[in-house]
């Protein structure tokens, strides 16, 4: 898995990049308690959902990224004359660029979460469905850049194409934090969100492979 | 005798095909649209729960029954198109979006109107109102991907991907969305066993039909025009009388 290290190498070359996404992600959950007033009851209750659609945002900003420069330099190319399959290549891409962009934000929500007054046990599961779900926000988001690559005013189309296909994650995802905190088993948001990430694992690397192909002819 | 399956799926054939169907469509779709209009105005009795703010109903339920199977079939046309690289069916498929969309659009307005005196709000965030909002935003992005790619054969290829994505996950979103939040009634026009009206289903009936052939007239109505745009530099083209004059 060459190109996950080169494209973490890459990602830590250009720290910057990394860090913009970071910290829109918590100013847009810090902006929230300013815009709806300091109530902790609401705020717990608002908690999971205010940090998923954030993790859904910053998510979708670096996605333009995830193309883009190898497109400009013509090693997405040389990609393609490769013998390995396209989508294994592409399946690297998506996996460093989770690891740039999804994990930092599964490992900064804690933090957040404790700023929200979330308990441990609600914490703990939407930590677990962040996990989860981070991974598939990032391949299904794989699919809109690749369609996206290279047209003008690509960053807002993007957001069009991508962010309904994102709504199953999100649902799945604040559904189970709720159900944990009204005492519901949570094994089925859970379960949906595993076989939803089994399905994009399986999908989306060969659909973007042939996105890519279409943008590239 | 063999028929040729294959005859109008080129262009230059459908063309004039599409030319002699529409007035058919549109004239049928107008005289449906009277029809159905005034049996559900005047010849069907009052609801007893709803008394006559159900009438929208014969507006709402064709719409939003066209807006989801018109999706279907875009993105029918649009694997087509991808799969056997037909120019015809991705011109189809381009042509269909519009209409889709301003199906999503007409089915949420009226369900709005309809919701005010029902449900005393505008707007509820019930399971079929969000999964049929997705539905137009899915749409949009169709339209909006197809039309900021230069080149056409491009355009048709993304937006094509991006309509067979869409249609993949148009149920996962719909059975993610209902399992959130439902209220909205349940449907009425059952296989077996309705409980409507006799005039009440006419009504309905007429107008869906008269829905399906004005969506047909407009698609085929589009697809001309872009047939006649993405061709013009043909020889059929410019020997058309239509273009000649």
């Amino acid at each position: 898995m060459l190109v996950i290290r080169r494209d973490l190498v890459l990602a830590m070359r250009r720290r910057a990049d990394v860090l913009t996404t970071l910290i829109f992600f918590v100013m847009v959950v810090s902006l929230f308690p300013l815009g709806v007033g300091p109530e902790m009851a609401m705020l717990r209750k608002m908690a999971a959902g205010v940090l998923w659609v954030a993790a859904l945002l910053s998510s979708m900003l670096s996605l333009g990224r995830l193309f883009s420069a190898d497109y400009l330099d013509g090693t997405l190319e040389q990609m393609m004359l490769a013998p390995q399959s396209l989508s294994m290549l592409v399946l690297g891409k998506m996996t460093a660029h989770w690891m740039v962009s999804g994990l930092p934000l599964v490992l900064l929500a804690p933090v957040l979460g404790l700023q929200f007054d979330m308990s441990v046990q609600a914490l703990g599961v939407l930590i677990f469905g962040l996990l989860l779900g981070t991974p598939v926000l990032s391949m299904i988001g794989a699919i809109g850049a690749a369609l996206t690559l290279g047209l003008r005013g690509g960053g807002v189309l993007l957001s069009l194409l991508v962010l309904p296909l994102y709504i199953p994650m999100l649902i799945f995802g604040t559904g189970a934090v709720e159900a944990v905190a009204s005492g519901l088993s949570i094994a089925s948001h859970l379960s949906l969100m595993g076989a939803l990430l089994v399905l994009s694992l399986v999908f989306t690397p060969w659909v973007t492979a042939h996105a890519l192909r279409i943008s590239m002819e | 005798m063999a028929i040729n399956w294959f005859k109008y799926s080129a262009p230059t054939t459908f063309y004039g095909l599409a030319g002699k169907l529409i007035p058919w469509f549109a004239y049928s779709a107008a005289i449906l649209f009277a029809i159905g209009l005034y049996i559900g105005f005047f010849v069907a009795p009052m609801d007893a729960q709803q008394g006559e703010f159900y009438r929208i109903i014969f507006i709402h339920v064709p719409a939003s029954i066209l807006s989801m199977f018109l999706y279907m079939i875009m993105a029918g046309y649009a694997a087509l198109g991808l799969i056997f690289n037909t120019r015809l069916s991705a011109m189809m498929a381009s042509a269909i979006a519009p209409t889709g969309a301003l199906f999503a659009v007409i089915s949420l307005w009226t369900g709005a109107l309809w919701g005010k005196p029902m449900w005393g709000a505008w707007w509820l965030w019930d399971a079929r109102m969000t999964s049929e909002l997705i539905l137009l935003f899915l749409y949009l992005g169709f339209i909006a991907l197809h039309a900021s790619i230069d080149d056409p054969r491009r355009a048709d290829r993304a937006a094509a991907l991006l309509a067979i994505v869409g249609s993949v996950n148009v149920p996962i979103i719909y059975f993610s969305v209902q399992w959130w939040n439902t209220l909205h009634q349940g449907s009425t026009i059952k296989f077996s066993g309705t409980t409507m009206h006799v005039a009440m289903q006419q009504a309905l009936f007429i107008m869906l039909v008269a829905c399906w052939f004005y969506a047909f007239a407009v698609a085929l109505t589009r697809v001309r025009s872009i047939i006649l745009e993405r061709e013009r530099n043909t020889t059929w083209i410019t020997e058309l009388p239509e273009v000649k004059q």
